[in-house]
C-alpha cells in the first residue's frame, strides 16, 4: 500500500490542460438546440459499426488520465436509453445496420450522432461493397463528423467540449 | 522435404523468409497430411478456399499446417460438381468455424457436424458466394441463428451483444447459466465482416498494404507486414537489412503498446482503477513518442511493400533506448504493486483457466497458448528474417489463468524492450526500400507474430496479370473457442475480466 501511494504521489497531475474551445464551426440547428438544452454532463453511447478497432483505441485514450474526458462531465454509458450522443465508428457493415438502427431508436431526444473517423465519414479505406454500406450518414442522421484514421483523442475532446459548453464558442 | 510421419507428398519450398512448403494433393492425401500433422503435434494455422476456375484449377481448399518446424501449405481441389472436400474438424476443432466461413464465402462444403452459417448473417443469401469471380450482387436474407440450447431445470440464457456495454468491438455472446454459474458460452461473430479479402484482391499492392494495415487496427504492423512479406515473396523482392530490422522494431513497439493497454484494462476490470490510470498513462506516453518518429500513433502505414516508410537517426535511437530503460523501471515498480495487491490477485488467480492440453487440442496460438505453457511463437518456431538473428526469448507461463496472462504480458514487454534495445544497438546501414525482382511466383506466404499471435497472409496469382487471391488469418480464429472454454464453470461476473485477459480480435476475425 505504501508503494501504491508513493506511486500516486510521484505521478502528480499528468492531465493535459484543457485546450481553449475550438474555433466555431457552423452549428446545425440540431447541434444548437442540443447545446442549449443539454449543457454539461453529456452521456455518450459508443457503437462499433464495422471499425478496425483503431478508432476504439483512440476513444479509450480520450478517457485516459492524460486527456481525461471525464473532467468535461462526459461519461460513457452502457445503454443507448441513457445516452445523449451516439458515437459511431466504422464503415457501417451490413451486419451492423439493424443494431445501429436499434441503438439510435432507443435514444431519447434530444440526441446527436457523432461519426468518428474516416470510415464513418465515408472517406476511409473500407469502401461500400457486398458486406459494407459505407458512411454512417447513409444509415442514421449524422450531426458531427470527425475525420482521421483514426481521429486523435484531442479531436474527440474538442468536439465534446464544444457540445458540453453552454457558452457560445468564440468566432 | 520435412520429416513427417505417414505422409509422403512432394513438397515444394516457397520463396520468402518463412520456412514454408507447398503441395497440391488429392482428397485422401490432403486429409492424411492433416492427420499426420496432428499426430506429430502440429497445429492448424489456417484453412481457406479460393476460386481458381480462371486458371482451370476449379475451387481449391487450402490448409496451412504448422508442422515440425515448417509451415506446410497443403491444397486440394474441391470436387467438380458437389464442391466437397474432406472434413478435418475432427482432427482440428479450430477448423469447424473456418469450414463454415468457407461455405459462406465460396459455397465449398464438407460433411461436418455444424453446418450453420458463420460469417454470413443477412447481407447475402445462402446461394450468393462473394469470393467467387462470378459473384455480382447479394440478396439480403435474414434468418434467425440457432444457438445451441442447454436443457435442464433452472437454465436460462443471457444474450450479450452485438453492441456491448463498454467501448468494445461488436460481437455476440450467448451464456447458458444456472444462477451465476456459466454452463456454456457460445459466441457468434461476423458482425464486422467488411469483405476485405475481396477488396484486397482488387487493389494494387501499394494500396492494398494500407488496407491490410486497417483490418485490425491494434495489429496494423503485424497485418501490413504479413501482407508485404507475401507480396515480396510473390514478386521476388529482397528486403534490405535496415528495413528488416526496423520492421522488427515496429512489431515489438506494437506489442508493447497493446500489452500496456491490456494490463491497464485488466486491472480496471479487476477493480483497481490505479492500475488502469497508470498503464493508460504509460501507453499514452509510448504512443506520443511514436507520432513524431513514425508519423502515426499506432504506426499505420509504416510498413510498405519492399521496405519501410520511416527511419531513425542516431539521436532518435539514443532517445528510444533511454525510453525503453525508463519504461522497464516503471514496470518493475508497478508489477510489484499489482502482485502485492491481495484484492486484485484474488480476482486473477485461478480465474478463466485454460490448460496446456486444451491449447494443444484446440490449436490455440500466440499469447494465450504461451500463457498456458505451450510454445507457440512464429519468431521461435519458424525462424525468419530478421528474428532469426535476434535473441527472441521463450516467454511462457505454466498456469493459464488471468494471473498468468497478466504476468506473461509483463514478461513479454520486458523481452520486447530488450529486443528493441538490441535492434537499436545493431541497426544496419543501408536502404529502406527495394524494387521488385524478376521472379514471379504463383503462391506466397507472409506471416508475423503480432502481439496476439501469428497473423498470416497468403497470396495466389495463378495466371500472369491475373487476379490476386488474398487470404488473411487472425490468431483469434483458434483462440475464440478457448475463451468459451475458459468461461465454463466460472461466474458470469468474472467473464468481462476473462474476456479482457484474452482480448481477442473481432474485426481481424470477421474481416
Amino acid at each position: 500500500m505504501r508503494k501504491l501511494i508513493k506511486r500516486i504521489l510521484a505521478t502528480g497531475l499528468p492531465t493535459l490542460p484543457l485546450p481553449a474551445l475550438p474555433a466555431r464551426m457552423a452549428d446545425t440547428d440540431a447541434v444548437t438546440a442540443f447545446r442549449a438544452q443539454v449543457g454539461r454532463a453529456i452521456a455518450v453511447r459508443h457503437v462499433d459499426a464495422g471499425s478496425c478497432n483503431a478508432c476504439e483505441l483512440e476513444i479509450h485514450a480520450a478517457n485516459n488520465i492524460y486527456y481525461n474526458l471525464a473532467r468535461l462531465g462526459v461519461h460513457f454509458v452502457a445503454s443507448p436509453r441513457h445516452a445523449d450522443v451516439l458515437l459511431v465508428t466504422g464503415p457501417v457493415s451490413r451486419h451492423m445496420v439493424n443494431a445501429l438502427h436499434d441503438a439510435y431508436a432507443a435514444m431519447p431526444a434530444p440526441k446527436l450522432v457523432l461519426a468518428f473517423g474516416d470510415c464513418a465519414a465515408g472517406c476511409g479505406v473500407h469502401c461500400a461493397n457486398y458486406a459494407t454500406v459505407g458512411r454512417v450518414a447513409d444509415v442514421i442522421p449524422v450531426d458531427i463528423t470527425l475525420p482521421g484514421c483514426p481521429p486523435t483523442p484531442l479531436a474527440l475532446v474538442d468536439a465534446l467540449h464544444r457540445l458540453a459548453s453552454a457558452k457560445t464558442a468564440p468566432d | 522435404m520435412p520429416k513427417t510421419s505417414g505422409f509422403d507428398a512432394h513438397l515444394t519450398r516457397l520463396d520468402g523468409p518463412l520456412p514454408a512448403w507447398q503441395a497440391v494433393v488429392d482428397h485422401t492425401a490432403w486429409r492424411a497430411g492433416c492427420a499426420s500433422c496432428r499426430a506429430d503435434g502440429g497445429h492448424l494455422a489456417s484453412l481457406w478456399g479460393t476460386d481458381a476456375r480462371h486458371a482451370g484449377k476449379g475451387f481449391l481448399v487450402h490448409a496451412l499446417l504448422a508442422w515440425t518446424g515448417r509451415l506446410v501449405w497443403l491444397s486440394t481441389q474441391a470436387g467438380d460438381t458437389a464442391l466437397h472436400y474432406p472434413d478435418i474438424s475432427d482432427l482440428f476443432p479450430a477448423a469447424a468455424r473456418l469450414q463454415r466461413a468457407m461455405t459462406d464465402l465460396l459455397g465449398l462444403a464438407c460433411v461436418s457436424a455444424d453446418t450453420r452459417p458463420w460469417l454470413r448473417h443477412g447481407a447475402w443469401s445462402a446461394t450468393d458466394f462473394p469470393l467467387r469471380d462470378d459473384f455480382m450482387t447479394a440478396t439480403a436474407s435474414e434468418a434467425p441463428y440457432p444457438f445451441v440450447r442447454v436443457a435442464g431445470e433452472g437454465v436460462h440464457e443471457i444474450a450479450v451483444g452485438p453492441i456491448h456495454a463498454g467501448i468494445i468491438e461488436s460481437g455476440h455472446f450467448r451464456f447458458s447459466v444456472v444462477g451465476d454459474d456459466v454452463l456454456r458460452l457460445e459466441s457468434r461473430l461476423g458482425y464486422l465482416h467488411k469483405g476485405v479479402e475481396k477488396a484486397l484482391g482488387a487493389l494494387p499492392p501499394a494500396q492494398a498494404v494500407r488496407l491490410a494495415g486497417r483490418i485490425c487496427g491494434d495489429s496494423t504492423v503485424a497485418y501490413a507486414l504479413a501482407y508485404a512479406m507475401a507480396v515480396e515473396a510473390l514478386d521476388g523482392y529482397t528486403v534490405a537489412p535496415r528495413a528488416q530490422a526496423l520492421r522488427a522494431l515496429l512489431l515489438e513497439r506494437e506489442r508493447i503498446a497493446n500489452h500496456l493497454g491490456d494490463i491497464g484494462a485488466i486491472c480496471g476490470d479487476g477493480g483497481l482503477a490505479f492500475g488502469q490510470a497508470q498503464f493508460g498513462l504509460l501507453k499514452e506516453h509510448w504512443l506520443q513518442a511514436q507520432q513524431p518518429l513514425f508519423g502515426h500513433r499506432y504506426l499505420m502505414d509504416t510498413i510498405t511493400v519492399g521496405g519501410v516508410a520511416c527511419d531513425l537517426g542516431a539521436a532518435d535511437a539514443a532517445a528510444m533506448t533511454a525510453q525503453c530503460h525508463e519504461l522497464a523501471n516503471a514496470l518493475h515498480e508497478l508489477e510489484e504493486i499489482i502482485s502485492d495487491h491481495a484484492g486484485l490477485q484474488e480476482r486473477f488467480l485461478g480465474t478463466g483457466r485454460v490448460t496446456a492440453e486444451q491449447v494443444e487440442q484446440y490449436d490455440g496460438v500466440g499469447l494465450i497458448a504461451r500463457a498456458a505453457g505451450v510454445r507457440r511463437d512464429l519468431r521461435l518456431e519458424f525462424p525468419h528474417a530478421p528474428y532469426a538473428d535476434l535473441p527472441v526469448e521463450d516467454t511462457r507461463h505454466p498456469v493459464g489463468d488471468v494471473a498468468a496472462r497478466v504476468a506473461l504480458r509483463f514478461a513479454e514487454i520486458h523481452a520486447a524492450l530488450r529486443l528493441i534495445c538490441r535492434i537499436l544497438a545493431t541497426l544496419p546501414e543501408g536502404p529502406l526500400a527495394t524494387a521488385p525482382g524478376t521472379a514471379r511466383r504463383t503462391c506466397a506466404l507472409g506471416g508475423a507474430e503480432g502481439w496476439r499471435g501469428e497473423v498470416f497472409v497468403t497470396l495466389e496469382r495463378h495466371a500472369a496479370g491475373g487476379p490476386h487471391r488474398v487470404h488473411v488469418h487472425d490468431p483469434s480464429w483458434q483462440n475464440w473457442p478457448l475463451l468459451e472454454l475458459a468461461a465454463l464453470d466460472g461466474l458470469v461476473p468474472d467473464f468481462p475480466l476473462i474476456n479482457k485477459s484474452f482480448n481477442l480480435a473481432y474485426s481481424g476475425h470477421d474481416l
